[in-house]
């Protein structure tokens, strides 16, 4: 059962290294992910997120450092020993063995009496709205579906960590902001802590307590996603999560004063006729409209700055505002808040 | 009207008439099947109901099941249980063989040691069966290299006492059953070993990882997911291992006891003894059989992970 423990951690991860060769797919990490909670592990293909989670199922072993369960170092354990369960990208169900099969595979081999593994395993295929679709075989469901069989067989051994690697990439997308919603509710329902690895930053804005940001084997910010939107630590954070102007040190001290590496989202910027008076605090800079972008709910503008740099605005499409044409002058300004300085 | 313009023209017609493609596509081995095969067995199951004269040795065309009566006579009997004792336990052999080696390739070789794989199992496939069955007939005899290897490390005395047990009793190897075994299997082995490893191909590694994620240990991973995913290729292969048995007439005559399998019976019976009819009926053996085995393994689930 997904106990709570008595420091609250549920996985840690302390100075964690796994190379193939030359290559540190993960470099030195050291994180904890605490009892019940949704975190998220967020980064591009290659960054190391997918065999962090591969080291957590046990499939693979750190080069060097600690990977713990629950405060018990999980060296040289093997999968099958592990209290965790996975969510396989690929779903990966067994194609010879009906849903219900599929679903009780678990209990199978803990050999719970065939009666009540067929009645825990039907309980767990209605949680994930699949009632009476036992008798199928996975090859006769629809994406989607055999989405919720995977995560009903793991769901099924109520294990203290649950991951899931990339489980909504291969649905559509009204499919998976609608299995985002219900894997939320999941997580909730049945208070196990979730990994949910995904190169997606909207997913794991939307779903995660905490998102840990990989590049390159290492975690550049872990942080709510609150946070990590409104002050991303480094430029691929920014970069990376949601759409930022980033802003060349040269074109930020002509704005700021500052030499520094700069970030502004698109949305915090406002457009104005040229020549007209900025509140105070607000940072100015006149341009001109070299590309506009009609998106549907807003309308991305990319301006060309004066004396270099260019910025992207997003205006939100509320009502019918007076919309500058390619080539128009605008003055763009923002509240100096909002202007992040990066590390790096 | 140039001719460039008429092949276009030939194309855009064929290209708006798939159909008529696919009939040109399968004609010609629709009627090689039809006519050349079909037609020769049907001809074949037609005349296992007839009788030849036995003082004149024309064939007399009445219909009679009294080929088939013979079948049954102790003699051959026999010749049919030995048959199909000797094609199960080559096929048993073979899965047995067949199975650590097309799971060592379909799961950890890539690359050129795949490639080697290969070339090895082919390999024997490229020489000549007949200079591969003397060749075992040498490598089987009382002087060849295997009597030699056991006197060597001092077991002559094990080998000798095996060639004392019933049934498989022989002066040497090449004379005794477990030769013809040894033989069949080697000539048979590339059959069983390639639809085994191409099935084991199409298992992908995040079954096994989800399978031992689930809790179950390696062994139970094997007969749970694994072997369960291979036995269409399983079957496969023993369809090939089994059959070609059944029907071979070469390997039992230079290796083994001498006592005559099926496909020896046929052999005899439409060539020295003239009796084509006879034969027929001999011959409609191996087919009845691998229709009862693919009905037994069709039965079994054999193929439902198809």
């Amino acid at each position: 059962m997904g106990g709570v423990n008595q420091d609250g951690v549920a996985v840690s991860f302390r100075e964690v290294s796994r190379h193939y060769g030359a290559v540190k797919a993960v470099d030195g990490v050291s994180f904890d992910i605490l009892d019940g909670e949704f975190f998220a592990m967020l980064g591009p293909s290659g960054s190391g997120k997918t065999t962090c989670l591969r080291l957590i199922a046990g499939f693979e072993q750190p080069t060097s450092g600690i990977v713990s369960i629950h405060g018990k170092d999980m060296a040289g354990v093997p999968p099958y020993d592990r209290d965790v369960n996975t969510v396989f990208q690929d779903y990966a169900l067994f194609p010879h063995m009906n849903v219900l099969d599929n679903v009780a595979y678990g209990l199978m081999i803990r050999k719970v009496p065939a009666a009540e593994r067929r009645r825990q395993a039907e309980e767990m295929l209605e949680m994930v709205a699949l009632g009476g679709f036992g008798g199928r075989k996975p090859s006769q469901l629809s994406g989607g579906q055999r989405q919720r069989v995977a995560l009903a067989r793991a769901l099924v051994n109520h294990p203290s960590v649950l991951l899931l690697d990339e489980p909504l990439g291969a649905l559509d997308l009204k499919l998976r902001e609608q299995m985002q919603v219900e894997l939320k509710a999941i997580q909730r329902r049945v208070g196990i802590t979730f990994v949910y690895v995904t190169h997606d930053q909207g997913e794991a804005l939307s779903m995660s307590d905490r998102v840990a940001v990989f590049n390159q084997g290492r975690i550049e910010q872990m942080a709510r996603p609150n946070e990590l939107y409104e002050n991303p630590a480094t430029a691929f954070v920014a970069g990376f999560v949601g759409v930022s102007n980033l802003l060349a040190p040269a074109v930020a001290e002509r704005l700021t004063g500052r030499k520094a590496h700069c970030s502004i989202r698109p949305e915090k910027i406002h457009l104005a006729a040229p020549g007209a008076t900025a509140p105070a605090n607000a940072m100015a800079v006149e341009g001109r409209v070299a590309a506009i972008l009609y998106l549907g709910a807003s309308t991305r503008y990319d301006v060309a700055l004066d004396g270099g740099g260019e910025i992207t605005v997003n205006v939100q499409n509320r009502d019918q505002h007076a919309e500058p044409a390619e080539g128009e002058r605008v003055l763009l300004w923002w509240e100096a808040r909002h202007l992040m300085q990066l590390a790096g | 009207m140039t001719s460039a313009s008429l092949s276009n023209r030939t194309s855009t017609y064929l290209f708006n008439h798939p159909r008529l493609v696919l009939l040109l596509l399968l004609l010609p081995p629709l009627l090689w099947l039809g006519i050349i095969y079909l037609g020769s067995l049907f001809s074949l199951l037609a005349h296992s109901f007839f009788a030849i004269d036995d003082f004149t040795g024309k064939i007399v065309y009445d219909i009679s099941l009294d080929n088939f009566v013979r079948l049954f006579s102790d003699a051959n009997r026999a010749i049919i249980l030995r048959t199909v004792l000797m094609a199960s336990v080559v096929t048993i052999i073979c899965g047995i063989m067949a199975f650590p080696l097309a799971y060592y390739v379909a799961r950890y070789a890539s690359g050129r040691v795949k490639a080697l794989f290969y070339i090895a199992v082919m390999l024997p496939l490229w020489s000549n069966y007949l200079v591969r069955v003397y060749s075992w007939k040498l490598i089987l005899a009382k002087e060849g290299v295997i009597h030699w290897l056991f006197e060597a490390l001092g077991l002559g005395w094990l080998l000798n006492w095996i060639l004392t047990l019933p049934v498989v009793a022989g002066s040497s190897l090449s004379t005794s059953y477990i030769g013809t075994a040894l033989t069949f299997t080697y000539i048979w082995l590339p059959f069983m070993v390639l639809p085994i490893q191409a099935s084991l191909e199409r298992v992908p590694r995040s079954l096994l990882e989800a399978s031992s994620d689930l809790g179950a240990r390696p062994g139970e991973t094997f007969r749970k997911v694994i072997f369960p995913l291979a036995v269409p290729g399983i079957a496969a292969g023993s369809i090939f291992t089994f059959s070609l048995t059944l029907g071979d007439y070469i390997i039992p005559q230079l290796i083994g006891s001498s006592r005559p399998f099926i496909g020896q019976a046929v052999y005899q019976l439409q060539g020295t003894a003239g009796d084509i009819p006879m034969a027929a009926a001999f011959a409609m053996v191996p087919i009845l059989i691998m229709a009862i085995y693919l009905t037994i393994a069709k039965r079994m689930g054999a193929f439902d992970a198809l």
